[in-house]
């Protein structure tokens, strides 16, 4: 061989397992598009096109509410999360090494960890008796259970930039004069901005399309979009909610490149 | 003493670690640097300096010990209440502001107002010379630029000491050189205190107006760069700053014998027992072996510098001496390997120093 240089495109059957993998990941989501612009009343059978469903969705007030619902929940989690998080990667890196140091990012971390049914039976429980004890309702509960879950996907970008950063800048700030608010307000922060948006876009992302914590947490009336669609789909499934699916999945997908390109700016 | 002196450190211990981990950093220093000279601290790495230099900065509190700034105890006051600015070694300029907003960033977080800090940064960015580059970001600049913007940084608030960690490291000889010219003229044009860290001796003789030479967390010897050339305390100070010779003798009244039976002149000197005597290369000379008084060598080496050669030499005991000469004229002969000559130490080059 005249490229003696190893190469894994080179090895046999490469071309078509990522054809394979490839297809396994996005053939489901583009059939759930296509069949959003189903004439027919089956998820299906295709019945030519038609933006009924839209129209439907768009017009139906349980998708609207569900869909304001879980923005409210998605983006007071997310805040919650963001600032509870930034507090923790700073906690974390911006101080000399302690004992216990892992066993505190281990338990930061922990919603990776424990099987996401049983964190929602533990808050489900822990709220019960709250509510019980003080006669407090209201989707707090639901908001405070988002934004712990999603500390750690918060966490984790916010930590990994600060990682990256110098602490001289720090060090210089402080010998230029600036008292630790003004290093804080003038230097690290800006430098974290970026790590800040992306933990705040996970976390916002997680929370949105959460259905087990949810349906445990939630009380009557208190449906997210993704617990409406669940209970949809157990009454009569039409492409109503393959529409409300990729809706969605739009709104995800535009997040994500606007956060892209935001990032990418910054890090110039 | 009429003039108070601009840093003053007494007695300072710096430990790190617990228990049987700990290390002293710096044991013991105490250093007076005077107001408006260049002052550098040299030293081999993890000799204490950048310790020293962290100390008067405030990004640490010594063990024990006081530091002074103009006469007044500054040991624990907090980095940002020290008028003392650093240029680091990394530079550490913040990426996410122009080369104009680093420049004026110490003046902002004083408080000062905005036609003052536009007016210093102007002026100060003159001063290094990078006024076309008030509005670049700093990462779009030169590694030498970026020194530059540091300096000025540093200086725009008028610190009464400036400290310098090991600044030049990161640039390629030739700007270092150039850079050297830059700093001493900056510490010339300001009249600011320079504390100037670094492990380069040539760097150390030829910018500074006094030396402290540091290793093992002491101070070994504080002097201008001539009398630590010429007149070093120790065997460190003797052999980390330039080339030198070092001979085993026997103390003698007024001389001392070399290993060979030897004697060279040492006005002064009483006493008996073994001593270390130091003659710097370019101080031995290669007389005729016949004169009187000529030590007997014989031409083992010569490896040529250009404009000077380094002959390394054979005493009748074996014992290696280095001397440097001017290289030959063209077309002159030169010594040869396995030649006999004859070597004599200038006058008052000879000098004992302790081990």
């Amino acid at each position: 061989m005249a490229d003696r240089s190893f190469s894994v495109a080179k090895l046999p059957g490469f071309t078509a397992t990522a054809i394979i993998v490839f297809a396994a990941l996005y053939l489901p989501i583009f059939t759930l598009v296509g069949y959003s612009f189903n004439a027919n009343q089956s998820v299906a059978v295709w019945g030519g096109f038609s933006l009924d469903w839209y129209a439907k969705a768009w017009a139906n007030t349980q998708v609207k509410d569900a869909t304001v619902l879980s923005l409210i929940i998605a983006v007071t989690a997310a805040v919650i999360a963001t600032a509870v998080a930034t507090l923790a990667a700073l906690g974390t890196t911006r101080r000399k090494k302690f004992r216990g140091e892992t066993f505190i990012y281990v338990m930061i971390n922990q919603p990776l960890m424990v099987p996401e049914i049983v964190t929602a039976v533990t808050l489900l429980i822990f709220f019960g008796i709250i509510k019980q004890a003080t006669g407090i309702q209201g989707i707090g509960y639901v908001i405070l259970a988002h934004a712990a879950f999603c500390i750690p996907f918060a966490y984790l970008p916010i930590r990994a930039r600060l990682e990256g950063m110098d602490l001289s800048l720090e060090t210089a700030a402080t010998d230029l004069y600036a008292s630790s608010w003004q290093t804080f307000r003038f230097v690290t922060l800006p430098l974290l901005l970026p790590g800040v948006i992306a933990g705040a876009m996970l976390a916002f992302v997680i929370s949105l399309d959460d259905v087990v914590i949810t349906e445990f947490v939630k009380s009557g009336g208190q449906d997210t979009l993704p617990t409406y669609m669940l209970g949809q789909m157990r009454r009569q499934m039409t492409p109503e909610i393959n529409a409300v699916s990729t809706m969605l999945l739009v709104l995800t997908v535009v997040l994500l490149t606007a956060f892209f390109f935001l990032t990418r700016k910054n890090d110039q | 003493m009429t003039q108070v002196n601009a840093v003053e450190a007494r007695n300072v211990v710096k430990a790190f670690g617990q228990g049987d981990n700990t290390v002293r950093a710096l044991n013991d220093v105490s250093v007076e640097i005077r107001k408006g000279e260049f002052f550098t601290l040299l030293g081999p790495s993890g000799c204490g300096k950048t310790t020293l230099l962290r100390l008067i900065a405030g990004f640490e509190m010594p063990t024990s010990g006081t530091i002074l700034l103009e006469g007044a105890d500054i040991t624990y006051l907090p980095p940002n209440k020290r008028p003392v600015n650093t240029v680091f070694q990394s530079y550490a300029l913040f990426p996410h502001l122009s080369v104009a907003q680093n420049v004026g960033f110490g003046l902002q977080m004083q408080g000062r107002p905005k036609k003052e800090v536009d007016e210093t940064v102007a002026r100060m960015l003159a001063l290094v010379k990078l006024e076309p580059m008030a509005n670049r970001k700093t990462s779009q600049l030169s590694g030498g630029q970026q020194q530059r913007v540091a300096l000025a940084r540093a200086l725009a608030p008028k610190p009464k000491v400036l400290l310098l960690d090991e600044p030049l490291s990161a640039l390629d000889l030739k700007l270092r050189k150039e850079m050297q010219i830059e700093l001493k003229r900056l510490q010339t044009e300001t009249g600011i205190t320079f504390v100037f860290v670094t492990h380069d001796q040539e760097e150390a003789l030829t910018m500074s107006d006094r030396i402290g030479v540091m290793s093992a967390g002491k101070l070994q010897q504080v002097g201008a760069p001539k009398d630590i050339y010429t007149r070093p305390v120790n065997r460190f100070v003797a052999s980390f700053i330039g080339e030198t010779n070092f001979l085993s003798a026997t103390a003698e009244s007024g001389a001392a014998r070399l290993g060979t039976g030897d004697l060279v002149e040492l006005p002064g000197l009483t006493g008996s027992g073994s001593v270390t005597v130091t003659v710097r290369p370019e101080q031995v000379r290669l007389v005729d072996p016949a004169e009187a008084g000529a030590i007997a060598a014989t031409v083992k080496t010569l490896v040529y510098f250009g404009t000077d050669t380094h002959c390394h030499l054979a005493l009748k005991d074996g014992t290696e001496v280095v001397a440097r000469l001017q290289s030959p004229a063209t077309g002159e002969a030169g010594l040869a390997q396995g030649q006999s000559v004859g070597l004599r130490f200038a006058a008052g080059a000879a000098q004992i120093v302790e081990d």
